[in-house]
């Protein structure tokens, strides 16, 4: 048996340019790899299901290499929840959707299959569903413990999702999420479907991250086809993407700062964010540059002021920004709510390899962008702020400083923009061969998997939402909070739902 | 803070850079939906957002209708927590198998008189999730829809605008 860490042997440049080998393993390296991983020496990038078996996408923090595993199957595989906290959901979900089983698995309760799809697995053998049982909540006994459902419609307008409080007073003393009410099936639509669609698909999975998604897929599509993307094209997404990024990161300054009943920097926030969005709009026709992104390059072009809207955009951003920093760093009411509230451990952040400002805000300061690096960031200069303060605080602060970092990227981006075509056509055949991608939108690092189809089609896709790493560490965040301050810690990770349940 | 609270009164509301055009069709918009409104309900008209399974690219620009640019509590729409309280449930996504219920008993909690608004192409027709195993397939799949506002996401502007028509049908009855 190969040592599993030389199974871990692809560089970025490997990733980003060829199709991903498939290597099939048994059963002993499958576990070898799940303990090496219990043991921390290996990341787990992301677990899922296809008709070929299970895969387990790692990387070896050290030296940034990845690699692909496939434990071939069609009913069952050895667990690797079992060895490493952070594959139990995706397990879970697998057995939902596929109906293959994780062999000594710690938790066999159902997570996507609410009961009410009409058929069990789906894409999987498709049985027709049975009476499910109520979900069984984990247990909370004690003296003086009340608990406290919430959801899944939320008071604010928000995404759906199912929060269990066990409290002792105010003091949370366990959260337990359910998920899964946005799913939507996206595996089992991406399946056969044209790869004009399949994009579209991509950047719908989660709408505030439509960009990055299109992006990974992209990547995906290319690195299968082992083509080369025009210049210009590249350097027009890194403008997206650090504009996508600009908004998102603006509006949850704002809103996280609402959430402690802070209005003002919401409001102020809240101009900044539409800014950026207008100027998208003229700038690429649509507020969140939804489809803009396709594999072979981009939509469209800039249109021809389109670099001097942006560039006032910039500095309107510029001259208003230092001063709500300001505010928020002057408002002892404010920091008194978020200092300290919600901290998350740098070792829990590690251990689930948690991406974005959740994974930066507790020391582990990996970033796709600089990570795995991927054309135009390979060219460009940027610094990836990092804390290991872990509150909300640091959360906002991770925000505040990777606004200033996309201002500089944008700004280069600008000044070095290559002239030449958008756009080169994707060759054809391919079918059978695999791409990776791996893109970092605001809230992390997106992971694409797909297998080519025949003509122009894709077999099969997977996409993983950074949120599936971050949201149990929510709930370990909350403990010992009071449920007054959920709504800002939860605002702080601002996981996503329709992201995590496909 | 003093100076950004004085800067905020001596400012003004805030400028339109974009454009004129955009500007004064929200202004138009404005006063007709003030018209509409009372005479339906009198002064305002409470909004309970319901996302059965979107994308959340439809709440992006939902809340987007809160900011100072379109600020449409100038106009007595507000948005409330509770579908108790509300006059029109706005509705989002798909709707997934697993939000039926949720998106049926708000309806149910909703009191009379009440009103469906379907935003978005998914909450239209299932949008491009349509066909799936887990979406019913839009909002009208499971309960009368009084409007639909097509876009993916709809533009706030068009949010607004929707709304305006569903008051105007209202009160021709
Ligand atoms: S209509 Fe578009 S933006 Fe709205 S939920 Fe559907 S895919 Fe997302």
């Amino acid at each position: 048996m190969a040592d599993i860490l030389e199974c871990i042997d692809l560089s970025s440049a490997d990733v980003r340019s060829a199709p991903i080998p498939e290597r099939a393993v048994g059963l002993m390296e499958w576990v070898a790899a799940a303990e090496a991983l219990g043991r921390d020496t290996v990341e787990l990038m992301g677990l899922w299901a296809s008709r070929r078996g299970v895969h387990m996408a790692l990387r070896r923090p050290g030296t940034g290499r990845l690699g692909l595993l496939t434990y071939p199957t069609d009913s069952s595989f050895p667990s690797v929840g079992r060895h490493h906290a952070a594959a139990q959901r995706p397990e879970r979900a697998i057995r939902d959707i596929y109906g293959f089983v994780a062999e000594g698995a710690p938790d066999l309760r159902p997570w996507l299959d609410h009961g009410r799809l009409g058929v069990h697995h789906p894409p999987g053998t498709a049985t027709p569903v049975m009476e499910m049982p109520a979900y069984d909540f984990l247990p909370a006994e004690g003296e003086s413990l009340h608990q406290v459902p919430v959801g899944p419609i939320h008071a604010g307008i928000i995404e759906p999702g199912h929060f269990r409080f066990t409290a002792q007073g105010e003091t949370v003393v366990r959260l337990e999420e359910r998920l899964g009410y946005a799913h939507k099936g996206i595996g089992s639509l991406l399946r056969g479907a044209p790869i004009a669609r399949g994009t579209m698909l991509a950047g719908r999975t989660s709408g505030d991250s439509t960009v990055a998604y299109a992006w990974a897929f992209s990547q995906a599509v290319e690195a299968a086809h082992g083509m080369t993307v025009p210049d210009r094209a590249l350097w027009l997404r890194g403008l997206m993407a650090e504009l996508e990024r600009l908004a998102n990161h603006l509006g949850d300054i704002g809103a996280i700062c609402n959430d402690a009943a802070f209005a003002m920097m919401h409001a102020h926030c809240g101009v900044l964010r539409e800014r950026v969005l207008r100027a998208a709009d003229a700038v690429f026709g649509h507020r969140l540059m939804q489809d803009m992104i396709r594999p072979g390059g981009v939509a469209r072009d800039l249109r021809a002021d389109g670099a001097a809207l942006v560039s006032d955009l910039l500095g309107d951003i510029r001259a208003r920004f230092g001063a709500l920093v300001r505010l928020y760093d002057n408002s002892p009411s404010l920091l008194d709510r978020t200092v300290g509230t919600g901290r998350l451990s740098p070792d829990l952040a590690a251990r689930f390899a948690a991406g974005g400002f959740v994974g930066r805000a507790s020391g582990r300061a990996f970033d796709a962008r600089r990570g795995l690096p991927y054309g135009p960031y390979d060219r460009l200069a940027f610094d990836v702020p990092c804390r290991s303060d872990g509150d909300v605080n640091a959360r906002i602060w991770i925000r505040i400083e990777e606004v200033r970092q996309s201002l500089a990227l944008v700004e280069q981006i600008l000044d070095s923009l290559p002239a030449g075509p958008v756009f080169a056509d994707l060759p054809e055949g391919g079918s059978g061969a695999m791409g990776l991608g791996l893109v970092e939108g605001f809230r992390g690092d997106i992971l694409a998997w797909i297998e080519i189809g025949p003509e122009g089609t894709i077999a099969e896709g997977y996409l993983r939402d950074p949120s599936w790493f971050q949201w149990p560490l929510l709930e370990a965040a909350i403990e010992g909070n009071i449920i007054a301050d959920f709504p800002l810690c939860n605002k702080s990770f601002n996981c996503s739902y329709s992201g995590h349940d496909l | 803070m003093r100076r950004l609270l004085l800067e905020g009164l001596l400012r003004g509301p805030l400028g339109e850079p974009l454009a004129r055009e955009e500007a004064a069709e929200r202004d138009a918009l404005g006063s007709k939906l003030v018209r509409a409104t009372r005479h339906v309900l009198g002064r305002s008209l409470s909004i309970r957002e319901v996302d059965a399974g979107s994308c959340n690219g439809c709440e992006l620009e939902i809340n987007a209708l809160s900011n100072a640019f379109y600020d449409l509590e100038r106009f007595g729409l507000r948005f409330v927590a509770s579908p108790r309280h509300a006059d029109v449930l706005l509705v989002t996504g798909p709707v997934t198998r697993n939000m039926a219920e949720a998106l049926q008993r708000a309806y149910d909690a909703t009191p009379a008189p009440k009103w469906v608004v379907a935003a978005g192409d998914c909450a239209i027709d299932g949008g491009c999730f349509a066909g799936s195993y887990a979406v019913q397939g839009g909002v009208s799949a499971v309960m009368h829809v009084d409007l639909k506002i097509p876009g993916c996401p709809p533009r706030p502007s068009a949010l607004l605008r929707g709304l305006v028509e569903l008051m105007e049908g209202r009160s021709n009855d």
